[in-house]
């Protein structure tokens, strides 16, 4: 069992929390992921690790569905029935001075804070692009400053910084700096955008896939996607691959498999606790 | 003469709609009467085919006698899932296919008389008769399937201090998200799994060696020595197009989500699982059987077993194939799959496949398939399960690279389960590629008992 000994509201739907987990937090790398059971016999989630602070690990995650619901109704010291990691391959970043263009939509700001974190420490130069639908859903805008040389924020509403998408400020942005390399992370369309731009201007991108999992070590097959035509599992091979290459269109696809039963089954519960319609806003 | 047993089943209507156990247990009366028919061979051949040399004449002559309990000891002795083989083991290749009794008339039903004496095992408690030089010595065990399982009872028999750390939330490795409740129910593993935690085996769950722990850590927590029983749980794939439509399942995947995740009793579990009206599988062997008498309890109307040879090939127990067949379940044979055909949602309509024939049999003494050209033709369905096969999964092995693979990526082990490793034994399908859950637990076994020598006299 895993003890969650900190939570914290982050913004509306979005929460922090802390997990006792020491032996994960002694292997955690940037990049690596757990997969959590909420309550037993639930679903088995895939979160990435944030940070690892002595015996925890950080986790941050949106209210999407009903795991990430019963996930949130967790209070200290409640504990998790089940936690595995860390998972998936974490990226070797050498030391270099090249400059790394990060741009994150949404929650992907979690996952792309310990991947920056550890590009600033070797060295290179972060340049972050950080997006949300609205100015209460920016997350970790103050961490993300302290490991970039430069924060841009945009809001679809244009409630904080520029109006509109991460993708508007990519050109301008790449104009100023010789970018070496893109790390994207976020919602799938963002990530296909992201990449559809880079691509034409021909910067080495790299994206976090959230494909649907069960067991997280390679043994179902349900994360797989394909890559430049090669059938990979995201829980294993990933979950970052070649932005350019990735399969957005199959992937996306294959995230709507369950969605009428996740929907009966949030409506569902949302009912049971006599919720209304409107939990994120 | 009387006739052998007829496996007593539950009424068709139900093993349609429900999960419950299809086979059911003999009566006692009905066990002494089978029990009769044996010969007590001599040099009996049945103990030969059995993969762990169970002394069956031996045992059938106490069920003779009506002494259950002292069967059970017999069989514990070199079986430690009796309840579990009665159920699963291939007997038709293994003990059954050589009995005597069978020359002129039908086998001795000694699955089926296994399984009726496990009831009656004495419980097992605590540690048997430990080795003076073993107490408190330390061995990891990664993997709780069979081979795991059988190992870390073994060895906490002669006094060592056995974890056993399994990367899922729940133990039994294939006996847990594999095979059904229909043919293995569950609250008989809980009840093994719990027996031999009585011996004090520690199972660790949630723990993923190579990624959560390595060799090493444990090396520096005091572990001497490790059994690598992590199974093959790496799905394989027909590499065909629209493989990764939505419907198309691994069998893995649709298992897992029926058996572990318990997707069938949407009540308790928050998995899904999606199962339409026309189902193809696609393989022949038990984890096929399995899928495709799955899919038909959740609701499929139409479930086809689509196999590349014929009947005669078909590697599953033959009991599984008969059931399937009985439950409604087809045969789509000598034809293979081509390429799956998505809708404009981007889910599977159909499969294109193409007929085979096979050859006269090569220097194997296999029949091989070979297509036919122009054969092509196009099977509606909305559901693909795909059970042709499973390779070890290589997590484990990424982390200790020093460990010899085979061509397969199997563990490479001698007679005696060693690797090229002093302190690292293997067994089970992680060594033999997917093979039986009895041949898994006679390697836990043998391993077990060359742990043993080694940590008694070499450390
Ligand atoms: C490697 C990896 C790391 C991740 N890290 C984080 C993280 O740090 N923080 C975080 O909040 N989320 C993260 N996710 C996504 C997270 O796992 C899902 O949001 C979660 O599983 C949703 O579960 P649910 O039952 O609450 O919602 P569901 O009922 O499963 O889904 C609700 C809605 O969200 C959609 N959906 C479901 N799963 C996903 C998904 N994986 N991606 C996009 N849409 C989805 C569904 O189609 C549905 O419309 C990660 C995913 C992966 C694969
Ligand atoms: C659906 C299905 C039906 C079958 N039916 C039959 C049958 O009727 N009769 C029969 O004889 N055989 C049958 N088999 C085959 C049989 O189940 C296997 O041969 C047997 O289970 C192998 O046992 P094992 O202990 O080697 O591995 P497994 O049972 O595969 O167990 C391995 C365990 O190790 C865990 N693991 C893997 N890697 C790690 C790691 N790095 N760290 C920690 N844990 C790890 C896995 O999660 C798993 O729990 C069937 C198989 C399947 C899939
Ligand atoms: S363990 Fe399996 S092969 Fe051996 S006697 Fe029992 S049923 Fe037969
Ligand atoms: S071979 Fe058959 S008849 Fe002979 S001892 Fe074995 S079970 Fe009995
Ligand atoms: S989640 Fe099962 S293989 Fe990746």
């Amino acid at each position: 069992m895993f003890e969650i000994v900190d939570k914290e509201l982050l913004a509306p739907g979005i929460y922090r929390i802390l997990v006792k987990a020491p032996l994960v937090a002694a292997k955690a790398a940037p990049g690596h992921f757990v997969i959590v059971q909420a309550i037993e016999d639930g679903e088995r989630i895939p979160l990435t690790i944030v940070s690892a602070q002595d015996d925890c690990i950080e986790l941050i995650f949106q209210v999407m569905g009903v795991s990430t619901a019963l996930l949130a109704e967790l209070e200290p010291p409640a504990k998790l029935p089940a936690l595995l990691g860390p998972l998936g391959i974490a990226p070797e970043v050498s030391p270099g001075e090249g400059t790394v263009l990060c741009v994150a939509g949404g929650v992907g700001a979690a996952p792309i804070l310990p991947r920056a974190r550890d590009y600033h420490q070797k060295g290179r130069k972060v340049v972050t692009i950080l997006g949300a639908r609205s100015k209460e859903l920016l997350l970790l805008v103050d961490r993300l400053q302290e490991v970039s040389s430069e924060l841009h924020i945009c809001t679809d509403d244009g409630s904080a910084g520029h109006h509109g998408f991460v993708t508007d400020l990519i050109p301008e942005v790449s104009r100023r700096h010789k970018i070496e390399e893109v790390l994207a992370i976020g919602p799938l369309p963002m990530m296909a955008a992201v990449c559809k731009i880079t691509k034409q201007l021909s910067l080495p991108t790299t994206v976090s896939l959230n494909a649907l999992m069960v067991d997280g070590t390679g043994m179902c097959g349900a994360c797989r996607v394909a890559v430049g035509g090669e059938t990979k599992f995201t829980c294993v091979d990933g979950p970052e691959f070649d932005g350019h290459l990735v399969d957005f269109t199959g992937l996306a696809n294959r995230l709507c498999q369950y969605r009428e039963y996740e929907q009966t089954a949030y409506d569902g519960y949302r009912k049971e606790r006599g919720e209304c319609q409107c939990l994120n806003g | 003469m009387s006739q052998r047993v007829k496996t007593p089943k539950i009424p068709l209507d139900r093993r349609r709609t429900t999960f419950q156990e299809v086979a059911q247990t003999i009566t006692p009366e009905e066990a002494r009467q089978e029990a009769e028919r044996c010969l007590q061979c001599k040099n009996p051949p049945c103990v030969k085919g059995c993969p762990v040399g169970v002394p069956i004449p031996e045992f059938i002559a106490q069920v003779a006698r009506g002494d259950f309990g002292k069967a059970a000891e017999t069989i514990l002795a070199k079986n430690a899932l009796p309840a579990v083989c009665g159920r699963v083991c291939p007997q038709e290749s293994q003990c059954e296919g050589v009995c005597i009794r069978g020359v002129k008339a039908e086998p001795l039903a000694i699955g089926m008389l296994e399984r009726f004496v496990a009831q009656f095992a004495p419980e097992q408690s605590g540690p048997g008769e430990p080795v003076p030089e073993l107490r408190g010595k330390k061995v990891a065990v990664i993997g709780s399937g069979p081979a795991g399982l059988t190992a870390a009872a073994d060895l906490a028999k002669a006094g060592m201090q056995v974890t056993v750390f399994e990367s899922l939330h729940a133990a039994g490795g294939v006996l847990r998200y594999g095979i059904p409740e229909f043919r293995l129910p569950k609250a008989i593993l809980e009840a093994e799994i719990e027996a031999i935690k009585a011996l004090g085996v520690e199972i660790k769950l949630n723990t993923l060696v190579g990624k959560t722990v390595t060799l090493d850590d444990l090396r520096a927590q005091g572990y001497q020595a490790f059994f690598i029983a992590s199974g093959a749980g790496l799905p394989s794939f027909l590499e065909i197009p629209g493989e990764n439509l939505n419907g198309v399942y691994s069998a893995n995947e649709f298992l897992t989500r029926v058996n572990l995740m318990r997707a069938y009793e949407s009540k308790v579990s928050g998995t899904p699982v999606r199962v339409g009206k026309r189902v193809a599988v696609f393989g022949a062997g038990n984890v096929a059987m399995d899928a495709a008498r799955t899919a038909l309890r959740l609701g499929a109307e139409d479930v086809r077993i689509v196999y590349r040879r014929s009947r005669a090939e078909m590697p599953a127990r033959l009991e599984e194939i008969e059931n399937a067949e009985e439950e409604g379940v087809k045969f789509e044979l000598l034809v293979s799959p081509v390429e799956f055909v998505g809708d404009e949602r981007g889910w599977v309509k159909a499969v294109v496949l193409q007929k085979m024939e096979l050859t006269e049999p090569g220097p194997d003494g296999r029949r091989r398939p070979v297509p036919i050209e122009g054969s092509e033709y196009t099977l509606p369905i909305d559901t693909a399960i795909i059970a042709i096969g499973q390779s070890p999964n290589p997590i484990l092995f990424q982390s200790i690279p020093e460990l010899q693979l085979g061509p397969k990526g199997n563990v490479v082990v001698d007679a005696e389960g060693r690797t090229n490793i002093p302190d690292v034994w293997a067994g089970g399908d992680a060594a033999t590629g997917a093979a039986t859950v009895i041949q898994a637990m006679g390697a836990g076994r043998t391993a077990a008992r060359s742990i043993i020598n080694y940590l008694s006299t070499e450390v």
